[in-house]
């Protein structure tokens, strides 16, 4: 089936959006209570969610942030936090080789993991219309931008505990967007355990982030590739 | 509620290097021929991905946050509504919070 790119796909991802922004906006919100806290005013704090729109690499930027700014030095935690999305563009060949201009380089602009693995979900489920990583990653994109801003112009007001319920929000959504990616057992039981265990060891080791998740993200996706591969010459 | 020139310009920097990551493996993915086993290793990479984000974030949190896990699997499995899963975490978290966990 053509790969297609239409309003109706780019409402579809918007629709898919909505019951994620619970698990995007308090973390949102506490980059941009860190960011007043840091000296930023409310439109730099806008511009910077607006271009970068990443959330654990304007955390680390912000913690190194000092006055005034070493570019270098927020450049390269940007850098190196969100060298993770290298792979993710690359994977999402399938709806990408597909589009051109605006649609394809915007598509890549408001990328983030969870449109990665949701339009992933959508593929395999035969989805064909690449509207739904644009308006999913647009809706998000909104959405993260509001959050700062709020989390910005609310300050102090919201500053809620570390170990506040609300901030489960965020890793409840991880678990989730997991297990919309479930097919099988063989299939993923053992790829699962090993980008985990990966992940946790790197982690141990004391590899700075976003190393750790890198390691078992690759590890974990090498395992199931071979699988996959080895399935394939057994039955042709 | 003004913006600063060198502000501005650590935040551009910012930008700029973070589309380059979202854009530049995309974009060298499609000037050169990757070989199958690369092309099936990104067919794979979401649920390792994932993985490790839930293993790395509940290390980083109390037993509570593991065992909150526990009925967010379970509603995701049986209903697949993110809202209602996300919320169902929250949940189940606040539980625990108030039974002294």
């Amino acid at each position: 089936m053509r790969v297609t790119f239409t309003r109706v796909g780019i409402w579809r991802g918007v629709r898919r959006g909505v019951p994620l922004l619970l698990g995007i906006a308090p973390f949102g919100v506490v980059v941009g209570v860190i960011s007043l806290g840091k000296g930023l005013t409310l439109p730099e704090t806008v511009l910077m969610s607006a271009l970068v729109f990443a959330g654990a690499s304007q955390l680390l930027a912000l913690e190194l942030w000092t006055n005034p700014p070493d570019i270098l030095a927020v450049a390269v935690a940007a850098l190196v936090v969100n060298i993770r999305m290298v792979p993710i563009g690359a994977a999402l060949s399938f709806w990408l080789d597909h589009l051109r201009g605006w649609r394809l380089w915007g598509s890549l602009f408001v990328t983030v993991d969870h449109s990665f693995a949701l339009s992933v979900a959508e593929n395999r489920a035969g989805g064909r219309d690449a509207g739904f990583l644009f308006g999913l990653g647009v809706f998000t994109w909104f959405g993260w931008v509001g959050a700062t801003a709020l989390g910005h112009g609310m300050g102090s007001v919201v500053a809620l505990p570390p170990d506040h319920p609300l901030f489960y929000a965020a890793t409840a959504s991880f678990v989730a967007i997991l297990i919309a990616l479930w097919r099988g057992v063989r299939q993923d039981v053992p790829p699962w355990i090993l980008a985990a265990a990966a992940a946790l060891g790197a982690q141990a080791m004391g590899l700075p982030a976003p190393a750790p998740l890198l390691v078992g993200a690759v590890a974990g996706a090498g395992l199931a590739a071979w699988q996959e591969m080895r399935t394939r010459e057994v039955r042709p | 509620m003004t913006m600063r020139w060198d502000v501005t310009l650590a935040i551009l920097a910012m930008g700029i290097v973070t589309y380059l990551c979202r854009a530049g493996g995309y974009a060298v993915l499609r000037a050169v021929r990757t070989p199958p086993l690369v092309d099936a290793l990104l067919r794979n990479l979401p649920a390792p991905l994932f993985a490790a984000y839930v293993a790395l974030a509940l290390s980083k949190q109390d037993p509570a946050a593991t065992l909150a896990s526990v009925p967010v699997v379970a509603a995701h499995a049986k209903w697949g509504n993110f809202g209602l899963s996300i919320v169902v975490g929250v949940a189940a978290m606040a539980l625990l919070r108030w039974a002294g966990l």
